[in-house]
C-alpha cells in the first residue's frame, strides 16, 4: 500500500537555513546540502525548500544550493517561495526541483496554476495555502500569513484543484507554532473539497500528532519544520512509532 | 555509456545526477550516433502519453530506439518513458507505443472503487511477480516513489514487480533486454539507485 509521507521544511536565506540549530554531527547546520543528506539519511520522504530570500543575488545562491542538493539527495524535492511566474517555474525545476509550490504568487495571478500545469503537469504544481478562521469561515491569508485576502479557503482549495494543482499542503494559521497538534477540523473540512493529496502543516508538536493526522485517511502527508530542525521529533524515530502504530510507512 | 533520450519531455537533471552519482558516466542526447554508440539506452518523460509519443517521433529516433532495442541492447523507460514501451495507451484518445512490450496503458482512476486518489503520488511498496537482474539489490517491500494515472494492463508475462494501490499496479515490466518502471528510480533513494545500479550491469 502507499504509504503517509513525513516531510521537512527547510526555510533558506541567501543560501543557508534558517532556523537551523542543536544538531549533533553536524558541522554546519545552516548548509542546506548538510541538512538535506542528514533528513534524507533519517528517512525524510521528500524535502521541501522555502526560499525567503529578497534579492536577486539571494535567489541564484538558492538556485546554486538546490543544484548541489540534487545532485546528491535522491527523493522528490519540492521548492517554494516568490514562484510569481512561469520562468520562476522553469528556474528552479532546471536545478532538480520535482514539484514548486506556488501561494501568493497564485493568489495574485490564479492563472499561474493552470499555466503550470498545461506546460509542466498537474503532479508538478503544488497549490499552498495559508489558512486562518475569520468569523467562523475559512479565509487565505497571504504574505505569509500576514494579509488576509477575504478569499473563502474552500472555494479556493476546490479552483485550485480543478485548475490543475496536483496537491495541496494546507497550513493552518491558527495551530501554526503553537504545537498542539495539526488543525484536524480545518484539514477534514478542505479535504471534502478535493481528491488530490492533501498534505497537512502548522501545529505538529509532538509524534502522537501525527498519529492523529493519519487516523484520518483522507491525509496523505504530515509536513513540519522546528520540529525537526530543533530535534524535538527525530524523523527516524517518528516512522518507526507510526509504524508500530499501524500507518503505512517507508522505513 | 549510459544515453539519456533527450525528446523535449521532464527535468533530466536528476535522473543525470543519480547516474553520475554511482560513477556512470551517461550523456543526455537527441543524436542518433549516441544511442548508437552507448552501451544502454535510458527513455524517461512525464507528462501526457499523445504529447510525449508526438515529441518522440519528431526527433527521428524511434527506429533507431527500436533497433538498437532489438539488437539487444539493454533499454530502460522510466514513468511515461515505461508506458511508450507498450503497443498503445488510452490517454485521451488512443495512441500507438513503440510496441516493445505486450499491453496497453490505461486509466487508474477507471479502475478504483475505493475513492484512493489518483494520480497516485507517494512511496508504495513492491511484491516480486519473477525473478530478474533489474531487482538483484531490492528486497520485496522496498518502497519506491510513483506519480501517475495511468497504468499498464493485459501485460501479465512482462510483470516482473507490482504495487498495490486497490488495484495491481506494474511497477517492473521487463521484456527480454527491454526492462520499465512505473516509478521513479531516480526518485526513490537508495532503492533507486539501486535499482540503476543494476540497469548498468544488465547484459
Amino acid at each position: 500500500m502507499i504509504a503517509k509521507r513525513i516531510i521537512p521544511c527547510l526555510d533558506v536565506r541567501d543560501g543557508r537555513v534558517v532556523k537551523g540549530v542543536n544538531f549533533e554531527g553536524i558541522q554546519d547546520v545552516a548548509s542546506p546540502v548538510e541538512m538535506a543528506r542528514f533528513y534524507n539519511e533519517s528517512g525524510a520522504d521528500e524535502l521541501v525548500f522555502y526560499d525567503i530570500t529578497a534579492s536577486a543575488e539571494g535567489r541564484a545562491l538558492f538556485t546554486d544550493v538546490l543544484k548541489q542538493v540534487a545532485r546528491e539527495v535522491f527523493i522528490p524535492l519540492t521548492v517554494g517561495g516568490g514562484i510569481n511566474t512561469l520562468e520562476d517555474f522553469d528556474r528552479v525545476l532546471k536545478c532538480g526541483a520535482d514539484k514548486v509550490s506556488v501561494n501568493s504568487g497564485a493568489i495574485r495571478n490564479p492563472q499561474l496554476i493552470s499555466q503550470a500545469a498545461r506546460r509542466y503537469g498537474d503532479q508538478c504544481v503544488v497549490l499552498s495555502m495559508d489558512v486562518k478562521r475569520v468569523d467562523g469561515r475559512y479565509v487565505i491569508f497571504a504574505r505569509g500569513g500576514r494579509e488576509n485576502t477575504g478569499i473563502d479557503a474552500l472555494q479556493w482549495a476546490r479552483q485550485g484543484a480543478e485548475s490543475g494543482a496536483g496537491e495541496l499542503v494546507v497550513n493552518s494559521i491558527d495551530t501554526d507554532g503553537v504545537k498542539q497538534g495539526f488543525d484536524i477540523e480545518m484539514l477534514m473540512d478542505i479535504a471534502e473539497q478535493v481528491n488530490i493529496p492533501i498534505i497537512a502543516s502548522g501545529g505538529a508538536g509532538c509524534m502522537e500528532d501525527f498519529m492523529t493526522l493519519f487516523s484520518h485517511p483522507e491525509i496523505d502527508a504530515g509536513l513540519a519544520a522546528s520540529i525537526f530542525h530543533f530535534r524535538e521529533v527525530e524523523i527516524s524515530a517518528l516512522k518507526a512509532h507510526l509504524k508500530s502504530g499501524g500507518v503505512e510507512m517507508r522505513i | 555509456m549510459i544515453a539519456i533520450i533527450d525528446y523535449g519531455v521532464g527535468n533530466l537533471f536528476s535522473l543525470s545526477s543519480s547516474l553520475s552519482y554511482l560513477g556512470l558516466d551517461n550523456q543526455i542526447t537527441k543524436e542518433k550516433d549516441d544511442i548508437i554508440c552507448a552501451d544502454r539506452i535510458i527513455l524517461p518523460g512525464v507528462g501526457a502519453f499523445g504529447d510525449a509519443a508526438d515529441k518522440l517521433a519528431k526527433t527521428g529516433l524511434v527506429d533507431t530506439i527500436k533497433a538498437q532495442a532489438a539488437a539487444g541492447k539493454p533499454l530502460l523507460g522510466i514513468c511515461l518513458g515505461m508506458q511508450l514501451l507498450f503497443e498503445r495507451s488510452f490517454e485521451y484518445g488512443q495512441h500507438p507505443g513503440l510496441g516493445l512490450i505486450r499491453g496497453d496503458i490505461c486509466d487508474l482512476s477507471a479502475d478504483i472503487t475505493t475513492g484512493l486518489k489518483v494520480p497516485q503520488m507517494g512511496w508504495n511498496s513492491l511484491k516480486f511477480r519473477q525473478e530478474h537482474p533489474i531487482l538483484q539489490y531490492v528486497r520485496e517491500g522496498d518502497y519506491v516513489y510513483y506519480v501517475h494515472s495511468y497504468y499498464a494492463k493485459h501485460c501479465e508475462e512482462s510483470v516482473v514487480a507490482v504495487s498495490e494501490y486497490e488495484v495491481e499496479v506494474p511497477g517492473v515490466v521487463a521484456a527480454g533486454n527491454v526492462v520499465g518502471t512505473q516509478f521513479h528510480p531516480e526518485k526513490s533513494g537508495a532503492v533507486g539507485l539501486s535499482i540503476l545500479r543494476a540497469f548498468a550491469q544488465m547484459r
